[in-house]
């Protein structure tokens, strides 16, 4: 059922000459008339969270919403890098042919069980703790959690002193060691400075959906769903709800926003 | 003669005693000698800041928007750095806006006269997408699809 409204979602937004301002007046309409006609605030907003998932470009966010992400094992396949392209896309994140180093937001871990031989393979990012342990050891706050639940780096504050990436137990974050030319205007970046996936927060702050998430269901097994956990009446949190999904390493208690099913 | 040039150098420097404001009173001047900077002319009819106010406190209105995007989430456009740079954008031979590299970015033009570094573009974008160049449909018809022209502004 999710499919087809992913479906109907991208497809709005992918046409072209498609314009925000007709859309956020479009938003604006179905928010007053209370009906579903809003392209891009659909998946996360069909019922009364339509009001929270359409924020305003001027608006804060609120911790009334907790974004989250659950990810469908069952569905991403070994081979697929979908992701991890569009992650790279969109963000503007390119190698300097040093694995080691180069930035990683999103990346494909493969797991098998030695005893069964059964293997996963799993996307892996910033995992948008409810408890961040990156955001505990920051020096200068510059690792933050917004109110809506997504874990940042504030690139102006930040030393690049990399506790944060010592304290993550997800492997999330990286460090800047070149110096950067031609970022994209959306994802500032620079050399000295700790970044992470940041769930698109652009995308999100304008009603879409990370870049991810989109790709996964364009072009690879639609494994990943995005939306509010806190809105009992979202999807992913029907689906959290109705079917049992496990946090990666939950023993920590960092109660992450990214979950996964079938692991 | 001699005392006419004394007298309009007077006039100059007692204008900038009482505006506090060089650049004004250059880019009217003309630029002859090209010893003072070419402003770029930004895109529209006016900035989103009467231009005296922008020349004086652009930095605070950048700093205070800054925080409120990264810390809030809050993304109007009135005060965002990349809307400047979407109106401000100079356009080089190639028909594409130039980065900071060059000395006819807007930000750099008065930047580079004033001899006051900044740090904005060791992370920030210093030029739009080239998707997202005028004519596009970010700003509408607040943009003319004719490249910038130097000059004064």
């Amino acid at each position: 059922m999710i499919m087809s409204i992913e479906s109907k979602d991208r497809k709005i937004n992918d046409t072209p000459g498609f314009d925000p301002a007709r859309r956020s007046f479009l938003s604006a309409m179905a928010a007053a008339a209370g009906v579903t006609l809003a392209p891009g605030v659909i998946l996360y907003g069909i019922s009364k969270s339509t009001a929270v998932g359409a924020k305003a470009a001027d608006a804060e966010v609120s911790s009334a919403v907790r974004w989250g992400m659950l990810i469908d094992l069952g569905r991403c396949d070994s081979g697929c890098d979908d992701c991890v392209n569009a992650c790279s896309k969109e963000n503007g994140l390119r190698g300097f042919g040093r694995p080691e180093t180069d930035a990683q937001w999103i990346r494909k871990v493969e797991i098998t069980n030695p005893q069964t031989g059964n293997s996963k393979s799993l996307p892996v990012m910033c995992q948008h703790c409810e408890n961040p342990p990156c955001v505990d050891v920051c020096p200068t706050g510059a690792s933050f959690k917004r109110a809506d639940g997504i874990v940042l780096v504030n690139k102006h504050t930040c030393i690049g002193c990399r506790y944060c990436m010592m304290a993550c137990p997800y492997k999330a974050r990286s460090f800047v060691h070149e110096t950067l030319e031609d970022q994209k205007p959306h994802a500032p970046r620079g050399k000295g400075t700790v970044e992470s996936c940041t769930l698109c927060v652009h995308r999100i702050d304008d009603n879409r959906q990370p870049a991810c998430v989109e790709a996964c269901a364009d072009t690879g097994g639609g494994a990943m769903l995005f939306g509010d956990l806190n809105d009992l009446d979202s999807e992913i949190s029907k689906r959290v709800a109705t079917y049992a999904s496990q946090q990666i390493r939950a023993d920590l208690g960092l109660n992450p926003g990214v979950r996964y099913r079938n692991l | 003669m001699f005392l006419r040039r004394i007298s309009s150098a007077m006039l100059a420097v007692l204008l900038v005693g009482i505006t506090g404001i060089p650049g004004a009173v250059y880019a009217e001047q003309g630029n002859d000698d090209g010893l003072l900077p070419v402003i770029p002319a930004g895109r529209g009819d006016a900035c989103v800041e009467e231009t005296g106010f922008m020349r004086r406190n652009h930095m605070e209105l950048l700093k205070h928007q800054r925080d409120e995007t990264m810390l809030k989430g809050v993304r109007s456009k009135q005060h965002s750095l990349k809307e400047c740079l979407d109106c401000h954008a100079v356009f080089g031979p190639d028909a594409t806006p130039v980065t900071v590299a060059s000395p006819q970015h807007f930000c750099r033009s008065c930047h580079d006269y004033a001899a006051v570094s900044i740090d904005c573009f060791q992370c920030h974008a210093s030029r739009p997408e080239p998707g997202e160049l005028p004519g596009d449909h970010r700003m509408g018809s607040l943009f003319s699809s004719t490249p910038a022209v130097n000059g004064p502004e």
